[in-house]
């Protein structure tokens, strides 16, 4: 049974660009899938697609049940309580402390004051930031304010995670311990993982399924793969 | 619980939310202050009008004369035939021998003429009393009367009444109209705010979306914020409105310049138009905001 389903997925955008073209990919629950291209080839369009923030043009999109492509706009929001996203861009909120951060998102489902700290306590101390509580985001490090993001996207225990670049402002020693961080969500809540990425360290490293894209086309989709873009074309 | 919880949350964000942006709110309190002031005074001046329109309206009967030497069974006949009229509201019926008791207890000099008058003589004329109960129509409805069998003349402060009263209607109208003009223009202003308010939290409103906030809970807070800005916009146009009515009313008093124009006792009315000010600038308030939501936030 798979999670996550694409079925001859398209996106054109209105400009007429291609940004994804006849995609097919199954991703079972709690797989770690990395898709790499090279830039431009679609990697943050197919995400997109993942958690409704672009309508495939063609094709079936299906997130743990949810028929993506049909969602009402006012029904998006269910998804999304089901999806963790990780930006590049970390997007905190800069008025609002660490704790704040993270726990704004359940405080806007309308859950109970009572219940919100213990998991937000939870989700800060699991991305290693448990001591920076009433920090405001400039003044973090780039690595510590994406796992505020991390925090953030894992608080509400989504059955995936998909992240765009997460480590794409990072350097190598920061981009590894947020790797580790992601490896542990996924090892030990058995989240499902979806991470873009250019980073061949990361990939050849981590020794996971890698899905490979050229020109919005599926060009490779490997189990234990490494970066390899030229071999598969 | 967890609606309640929501609710409360919107509250408290869309209170900050005016304090945060505090100059922006002020720039738009103050319109608000201005047009609900200008609203206020139209409320109150077009209550009074109304109130003096009925006034009128009630103090206003149709004399109706018998011809003299009817007798009373013939009187009984046009009695009855005045109460099957259209728009006769009531009908009472003085003798002549009233009015001839009535002019006797009035002053001396009617006293000593009566007096000396013969036993049973009695030159008056005895008169219906009728009121109407659409005084648009009263000329007509008195025409209809002087026609019937029996009467001899009808008067009614013909063609004064009337004018002063489509008078203080054009008033009322005029009234109208402004008020619903300021209301049209606040809705706007308040609007406004609301679309540069979302517009400064274009990115938290983004991130919401992004980590699953439900579109009611992103708009909820900008409706609260309207009406937020109504309701406290209400107040100073309150406040004046009390004191200055009440000042007025005592320093007139309680009238406009004439006994036959008087004017609506402050306690009570002052705080029904209060209620009014609250009500129509929470609701614009809310109103404008909702349109700004509806067409800022495509969500
Ligand atoms: N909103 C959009 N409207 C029009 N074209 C778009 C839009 N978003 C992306 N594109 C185009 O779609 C193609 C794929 O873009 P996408 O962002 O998915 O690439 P990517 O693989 O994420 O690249 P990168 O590695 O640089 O992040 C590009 O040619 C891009 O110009
Ligand atoms: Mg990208």
């Amino acid at each position: 049974m798979s999670f996550i389903e694409l079925k001859n997925v398209y996106k054109v955008y209105k400009n007429g660009v291609t940004a994804v073209a006849d995609v097919n990919i199954n991703i079972k629950k709690g797989d770690f899938v990395f898709i790499i291209g090279q830039t431009a080839c679609g990697k943050s369009s197919l995400i997109k697609l993942l958690y409704r923030e672009e309508r495939p043009t063609k094709g079936q999109v299906i997130v743990g049940g949810i028929n993506v492509a049909k969602l009402k706009n006012n029904r998006v929001y269910k998804l999304r309580r089901k999806i963790g996203i990780v930006f590049q861009d970390y997007k905190l909120l800069p008025k609002l402390t660490v704790y704040e951060n993270v726990a704004f998102v359940l405080q806007s489902y309308g859950y109970k004051e009572a219940d919100i700290k213990p998991r937000v306590i939870d989700a800060l101390t699991r991305v290693g930031l448990k001591e920076k509580l009433r920090s405001f985001p400039n003044e973090l490090s780039g690595g510590e304010q994406q796992r505020v993001c991390i925090a953030r996207a894992i608080v509400n225990k989504p059955k995936v995670l998909v992240c765009d670049e997460p480590t794409g402002n990072l350097d190598a020693t920061t981009s590894k311990e947020i790797m580790n961080v992601i490896d542990s969500i996924n090892k030990e809540l058995g989240t499902t993982i979806i991470m873009a990425t250019h980073d061949q360290d990361i990939v050849n490293r981590m020794k996971k399924r890698v899905i490979a894209l050229k020109d919005g086309m599926l060009i490779g989709d490997w189990e234990k793969g490494s970066y390899k873009l030229d071999e598969a074309a | 619980m967890k609606p309640l919880r929501i609710l409360f949350r919107s509250i408290s964000s869309a209170f900050k939310s005016v304090f945060r942006n505090l100059s922006l709110s002020l720039a738009s309190l103050s319109c608000i202050v201005i047009t609900l002031i200008i609203v206020s005074v139209a409320i109150t001046f077009s209550s009074n009008v109304n109130n003096i329109t009925k006034k009128i309206e009630g103090d206003l009967t149709i004399v109706t004369f018998v011809k003299s030497e009817t007798e009373e069974t013939k009187i009984k006949e046009i009695e009855e035939n005045l109460k099957v009229l259209p728009n006769i509201e009531s009908v009472s019926f003085i003798s002549k021998d009233a009015v001839k008791e009535e002019m006797k207890e009035e002053n001396d000099t009617y006293k000593k003429i009566i007096e000396d008058w013969q036993e049973g003589e009695n030159p008056l004329d005895s008169y219906f009393l009728i009121t109407v109960k659409n005084i648009d129509d009263i000329g007509e409805t008195a025409a209809t009367i002087k026609n019937l069998e029996g009467v001899d003349a009808v008067n009614y402060g013909e063609g004064l009444v009337e004018e002063l009263v489509s008078v203080f209607n054009m008033i009322k109208n005029a009234m109208i109209i402004t008020v619903a003009a300021l209301v049209f223009v606040t809705a706007f202003l308040i609007s406004n705010t609301i679309k540069i308010t979302i517009y400064s939290r274009r990115s938290e409103i983004d991130i919401m979306r992004l980590v699953g906030t439900s579109n009611t809970v992103i708009k909820l807070p900008f409706i609260f914020e309207g009406l937020f800005l109504g309701a406290i916009g209400s107040i100073i146009p309150i406040l004046a409105t009390i004191y200055s009515y009440v000042f007025l009313y005592d320093k007139l008093g309680g009238i406009f310049f004439n006994p036959i124009l008087p004017m609506i006792e402050p306690y009570n009315f002052v705080f029904k138009v209060s209620l009014a000010l609250l009500v129509i600038g929470s609701i614009v308030g809310m109103f404008g905001s909702y349109k700004a939501v509806r067409k800022y936030l495509k969500i």
